[in-house]
């Protein structure tokens, strides 16, 4: 094979890669903005802690009760650490961003800003900033596969797979069956859902909660690629909401398409010119915002 | 009245602060508040959240520093370049955020903000992490030296006073007035047959160009431009500030940027709690008190305009 063909595939999956981030982020985002109208700038902050549970469940939960051997590995993870993380987010929902939604939205943006500076802090003081490895990756996601054209590391393929079922999953639910349909519905008029005998409150924490839990998911699967550390979201969360321009708030799918392509794209331009590879997705959002102010599967207005 | 006690506290406050508090610190504050200023003429009057304001302090600081530091110009060209550059940067920045609105409006100018950090962390003249260093405070006009910390304080006073009068008088002109209307109620300014885009983008303009003079006079201040400066996280900061003191008050940001700034100063041996702090009081500006310190103060004395 060429290897300049070689290099853009390589390159392509490792960006595929990092579109599963930005991809589950930002729809996490969009199923809060689509029900709660808010903008959840600590997104980012709560997939930090879904990677940080994963480490703790791992190295520091033995220790706390008493049995230094035991080490709640990966799987287990996958499924406690979104899980805590979307209870946290419910607290958050229930006692703090409620008693914002009569407010212009710019409030619960800062409301959120203001909790990622506190988590931040936190886990700096308790974590220093410069981050860790996580020890657990479980020993069958050892070791690569063979693509053809490259060695893929097994650990990144299960990543992509899994979060792609997942994506798909989620916008199944909400796109195509009852519950969906009713979150939909409280999104468009929420009175009248009311009336139906929905409880409209509990549906929106609950969904706040899931949005949350994705950030946590996230942060698990991405706790083995990257070192975890307290400024891990801190960046992506930008990235995410750029992602969130060029795709438009308006749809699920918009926003899975969205996340994983920009990923690609990211990925090929470090081929071609490395130091763009930063900047590129903010500069196709100044393409997208002078061609499509609303996105590109945004809805108009 | 009350707004006459203001301006006899602050200029007084002006006139005698570095004889009881340590200069570069009242100098440090005073750059704060006029950013916080400048930031609040586009949320609190023109009623546009930017998310994106370090880009053009920082921005401007690393413009002013280069200026100053590799071409050798005197300090006052060197902090016009920075405000020029700055203002420059906002009608880019500002003419593609106006396209959206509210939210979009903010993260649009977040994420353009960080196209301006990753450009001060790669480009080769900004001195990536270590930041522009050793900037040369100068001869002010040739006569005053401005190593010395007071003829510096003074200096920095008067620009500070020229921004803040500057910021004061666009809000009380016609121009002010139809920035609020805008902030009140975009649909019927723009029936009254007010170019409400032009309008913005030129709020925009002005709010970036102040912002990066305060951002030119803190790096002759510090003899530094630092990635700090132009990080989102300082876009936070500013708008903390402008939160605490009262959005859309005149006096409001300034009281913000001075507790923001005391606090960080006092609390900096405590490491990242003073992150925690500031977060927390974030949290509590936004659920107990959104008007904000002035704004409260102007509620109960039931005064319009402070």
């Amino acid at each position: 094979m060429d290897p300049m063909i070689r290099l853009i595939l390589a390159q392509g999956m490792l960006g595929l890669n990092n579109g599963v981030f930005y991809a589950m982020l930002s729809l996490g985002l969009a199923v809060i903005f689509g029900l709660l109208n808010v903008v959840n700038f600590a997104h980012g902050a709560l997939y930090m802690l879904g990677a940080f549970l994963a480490l703790i469940l791992y190295s520091y939960v033995g220790q706390w009760i008493g049995m230094a051997d035991l080490h709640i590995g990966f799987w287990p993870a996958l499924i406690l650490a979104p899980l805590l993380v979307a209870c946290f987010g419910m607290l958050i929902e229930r006692f703090l961003l409620r008693r914002l939604y009569k407010l212009d939205p710019i409030y619960s943006l800062l409301l959120t800003f203001g909790i990622t500076l506190v988590l931040q802090g936190l886990f700096i003081n308790y974590f220093n900033a410069s981050g860790t490895p996580y020890p657990g990756m479980p020993e069958s996601m050892k070791g690569v596969t063979n693509l053809g054209f490259m060695m893929f590391p097994k650990y990144r393929l299960f990543v992509i797979i899994f979060s792609i079922v997942v994506c798909f999953v989620t916008w199944y639910v909400i796109e195509r069956t009852r519950i969906g349909a009713r979150l939909r519905a409280g999104t468009e008029n929420p009175e009248l859902v009311k009336a139906f005998g929905i409880n409209v409150p509990l549906m929106v924490m609950l969904t706040f909660g899931f949005g949350t839990g994705l950030a946590g998911l996230a942060g698990v699967l991405a706790a083995p690629i990257y070192s975890v550390s307290p400024l891990m979201g801190a960046n992506l969360i930008i990235v995410i909401f750029a992602v969130v321009v060029i795709g438009g708030m308006g749809s699920i799918a918009g926003a899975v398409i969205t996340g994983f392509s920009l990923g690609l794209i990211e990925g090929v331009t470090k081929v071609f010119y490395a130091p763009a590879a930063n900047t590129v997705i903010f500069l196709l959002m100044v393409i997208v915002l002078l061609v499509r102010p609303s996105g590109l599967f945004g809805r108009q207005g | 009245m009350v707004q006459a006690v203001f301006w006899v506290v602050l200029l007084g406050f002006l006139a005698i602060a570095p004889f009881f508090l340590y200069p570069v610190f009242v100098m440090q504050l005073l750059c704060f508040a006029l950013f916080a200023a400048a930031f609040n003429l586009l949320i609190g009057f023109t009623g546009l959240l930017s998310f994106g304001h370090a880009a053009f302090f920082g921005g401007a600081a690393y413009v002013a520093g280069h200026v100053l530091k590799v071409w050798g110009f005197p300090p006052i060209l060197g902090i016009i370049a920075g405000t020029l550059a700055a203002a420059a940067m906002g009608w880019v920045v500002g003419s593609l955020a106006i396209r959206r609105q509210g939210i979009y409006f903010a993260m649009i100018t977040l994420a353009l903000a960080q196209i301006v950090y990753f450009f001060a962390l790669q480009m080769p003249f900004t001195g990536g992490e270590d930041g522009l260093q050793g900037i040369p405070r100068g001869n002010l006009l040739g006569i005053f030296n401005l190593s010395d910390p007071i003829t510096m304080y003074y200096f920095v006073a008067a620009i500070f006073l020229v921004g803040f009068l500057a910021i004061y008088r666009i809000v009380h002109s016609p121009f002010g007035q139809v920035l609020q209307a805008i902030r009140e109620n975009e649909p019927r300014a723009l029936s009254l047959g007010y170019n409400v885009d032009r309008f913005k983008l030129l709020a925009f303009v002005l709010s970036a160009g102040l912002a990066g003079l305060a951002g030119s006079t803190k790096a002759l201040v510090f003899q530094f431009a630092s990635l700090t400066d132009a990080h989102w996280q300082m876009s936070g900061e500013v708008i903390l500030m402008t939160l605490l003191g009262g959005m859309g008050t005149i006096f409001g940001p300034v009281v913000g940027a001075f507790i923001v700034v005391t606090l960080q100063h006092f609390l900096s041996g405590i490491g990242s709690w003073v992150q925690v702090v500031i977060g927390a009081t974030f949290i509590a500006c936004v659920l107990l008190f959104r008007r904000g310190i002035v704004g409260e103060i102007a509620r109960l004395l039931r005064i319009s305009s402070l």
